[in-house]
């Protein structure tokens, strides 16, 4: 090898450096970007997100390679990957588990950024283009729900798509035909939903991830202070409390997955219904039109937005309610109006607030799931308001809140 | 001069004197933060005292209502069947009892004749000989390889029963085990039924026949006190004897039961022995990425 291509950086890395910027790209997102030194147990959950995705995408590849999109051979076609397919059971186990892990981690990763302010100048695009793929995945789990063809899956998507119906003028109706194809939740609704599940949204949720993570390691990460390391920095440039992603990051996050995984396995090879909550009992009967189940609840990780629904007794009402529940958190970091980002430096009342929004969208999510009683609804009613009196609270509070001294460096 | 120097000397002193005083009040207004902030905390304490109890007695409530609404949800209470998937045996009994009283009108089109050979420690020729007495479309004998599904039309059950027999393969996962083993044994006369004669406790107005009735007999319901203008069933008592005592039906019904939860889920046994390997597998994983992480950290202080 010539002596001419060792000094450009050697060898092949060499010659795709000249013509591709690998080695830059690595640096910047990997290798030189500095991360705070003081994560804790909260940041685990963004890259167990990135992983979840992954285990999605690849499981939906193998499942599709043996489901059939058609309403009179979907359900039967789940049962042969379950039975006949070589570890289909295990593929599809690991793909019904994954859309109930993913949204676990997400609520979680979700929650962390409400915990330190992480929302909030400069991040406020991060927040939104992480809200923007919480909106996707709630889209690909609804319309990958429908797939199996069970009761659930079509009573369900039926109950979700006559929301629609709610909208006032005639666009409603129109609307709820537009999404099915058809006057009920039929075969060319699951064909579509097939498309939409195995291509669109994944490709949307791809490139959303892809402009979560570039905003990010554009702003910096932020840290359980709330504080900015890039504004204490040594000779050389480095953030003095940043350490490099890589190997920092990289093993403790490889040590996060693991754990993730014994809980994720363990559901999938011991208890892959979860108590009927990650699968539910009534899906294995087969979609029937003309038999509507006792009670239909979504599955739990949509729950609290349905119990805000039921909680308004005008449909056009609850549909506004369950929507605006939705966008309101895309407007937080416009909301918070408190400069200081981290639950550890801020007021008393602030914590309150958060714990009692935290409980309330708990409860919520359980309310969700049974079937309407007076004093269920009376209860829903209670967390919705706390959920919405959140955020108006938030807003007069957050301004002239009583802040405790911030400090300079990360503490440990 | 000096006396000037003096003076400069002083005013240097008080300054430091004043420098100092200074810094105390600082350190004692920061103490005094520390302290404020202490009775903040303090304070926050009972508030956050007060929304946990509140919190709670919201979890409680719901508690209590899911409880009140689930008792409201079913009236009979479900007996749970001592069964084991792993037990050959009783699959096997479960399996010829399934093929020769539920297969006349339900199928099992999930489950393969050859899969139940292989799980349950039986050869092909022992299921083709003991198990397999439907025909095909063509009328011929059914393959050991197919599915376990009947010649009964959707058309013809719904013309005899009201109702077309489900596919129960997966009955046991949609009703659960405690469903069926109570469902069979539920049975009582009921002469207000006029196609079958009988009721089921667990599913009134089931258009099933009691089609176990020659081996567990016929049951008449024992009514309890009269509450609200009705008297409503609170046992039900064995008036006509059948071929096998309480006790053998009840074990032929948690082999049925058995056999169905099988059914619904034949890979069960496998998915506990893989996942134990890949448990184990994790664990020692874990052992890795924590001593790694260990390791690369010691450094960041």
């Amino acid at each position: 090898m010539s002596s001419n291509v060792e000094k450009q950086g050697g060898g092949v890395l060499g010659w795709i450096d000249e013509r591709f910027p690998l080695t830059k790209m690595l640096e910047e997102h990997i290798t030189k970007y500095y991360a705070p030194k003081n994560f804790n147990f909260w940041y685990y959950f963004g890259s167990l997100a990135l992983l979840v995705l992954i285990l999605q995408i690849v499981t939906g590849i193998f499942l599709t390679m043996n489901y059939k999109p058609d309403g009179n051979l979907a359900f039967t076609s789940v049962e042969y990957i379950m039975r006949d397919v070589n570890f289909g059971w295990l593929i599809r186990y690991m793909h019904s588990t994954g859309a109930s892990m993913f949204f676990v981690v997400i609520y979680l990763h979700m929650f962390r950024a409400l915990l330190y302010g992480s929302y909030k100048k400069p991040r406020e695009l991060l927040w939104v283009f992480g809200m923007l793929i919480y909106v996707a995945l709630m889209a690909e789990a609804f319309m990958g729900y429908l797939l199996p063809w069970g009761q659930m899956s079509y009573w369900g998507a039926q109950v979700i798509i006559s929301l629609f119906g709610a909208i006032p003028f005639g666009i409603g109706d129109a609307l709820t035909i537009w999404l099915k194809g058809d006057y009920i939740v039929s075969d060319a609704t699951l064909n579509r939903f097939f498309a939409l599940h195995v291509i669109a949204v994944p490709l949307v949720l791809v490139f959303l991830v892809a402009a979560h993570i570039l905003a990010l390691h554009e702003v910096g990460s932020n840290n359980p202070d709330g504080i900015e390391i890039k504004k204490n920095k040594n000779a050389q440039g480095i953030p003095k409390d940043g350490i490099p992603f890589h190997p920092y990051y990289t093993v403790k996050d490889f040590l996060g997955a693991v754990v993730f995984l014994i809980i994720f396995f363990a559901i999938v090879f011991f208890a892959p219904e979860m108590g009927g909550y990650f699968l539910e009992h009534a899906n294995f009967v087969p979609a029937d039109p003309l038999k509507t189940p006792e009670h239909i609840a979504p599955v739990w990780y949509f729950t609290p937005f349905y119990a805000i629904l039921r909680a308004v007794p005008d449909k056009l009402g609850g549909v506004i309610a369950m929507g605006g529940a939705i966008f309101v958190l895309f407007l937080l970091p416009w909301i918070d109006r408190n400069p200081v980002r981290s639950i550890r430096y801020r007021s008393v009342t602030y914590k309150i607030l958060l714990f009692t929004f935290a409980i309330a969208f708990v409860v919520l999510g359980y309310m969700g799931m049974q079937s309407p009683t007076p004093v269920g609804t009376l209860i829903s009613r209670i967390c919705a308001g706390i959920y919405f009196g959140y955020f108006i609270a938030l807003f007069l509070v957050s301004r002239n809140e009583k802040n405790k001294p911030v400090p300079e460096r990360v503490t440990s | 001069m000096i006396g000037q120097n003096g003076s400069q000397q002083q005013t240097t002193r008080q300054a430091r004197v004043q420098a100092q005083l200074q810094a105390a009040r600082i350190q004692t207004e920061r103490g005094r933060a520390k302290v404020l902030s202490r009775t903040d905390l303090q304070s926050g304490k009972y508030q956050r005292l007060l929304v946990m109890t509140a919190a709670a007695v919201l979890a409680a409530g719901s508690l209590l209502y899911a409880s009140q609404s689930r008792a409201a949800g079913v009236g009979v209470h479900l007996e749970s069947p001592r069964i084991d998937q792993s037990n050959d045996k009783s699959l096997q009994r479960g399996a010829q009892a399934f093929v020769n009283y539920c297969m006349g009108c339900h199928s099992a089109d999930y489950q393969r004749y050859s899969r139940f050979a292989q799980d349950a420690g039986l050869s092909e020729e022992d299921v083709i000989n003991n198990l397999i007495f439907t025909t095909d479309e063509a009328g011929e004998r059914t393959k050991v390889g197919s599915l376990m599904s009947n010649n009964m039309t959707k058309e013809y059950g719904k013309q005899a029963f009201g109702v077309a027999p489900p596919n129960l393969a997966l009955t046991a996962r949609s009703r659960g085990v405690d469903w069926i083993y109570t469902y069979l044994k539920s049975y009582y006369v009921d002469p207000g039924i006029a196609t079958t004669g009988v009721n089921n406790l667990v599913y009134p107005g089931t258009a099933m026949p009691h089609v176990l009735w020659d081996l567990q007999g016929l049951q008449t319901p024992v009514y309890g006190e009269e509450v609200h203008g009705a008297r409503p069933i609170t046992g039900l008592e064995l008036t006509q004897e059948g071929s096998m005592t309480p006790e053998e039906y009840d074990g032929l019904v948690a082999d049925i039961t058995n056999f169905m939860a099988y059914m619904s889920d034949p890979i069960k046994e496998t998915r506990h022995r893989v996942g134990m390997y890949v448990m184990l597998f994790l664990f020692l994983l874990l052992g890795i990425a924590y001593i790694l992480k260990k390791e690369y950290w010691k450094d960041v202080v």
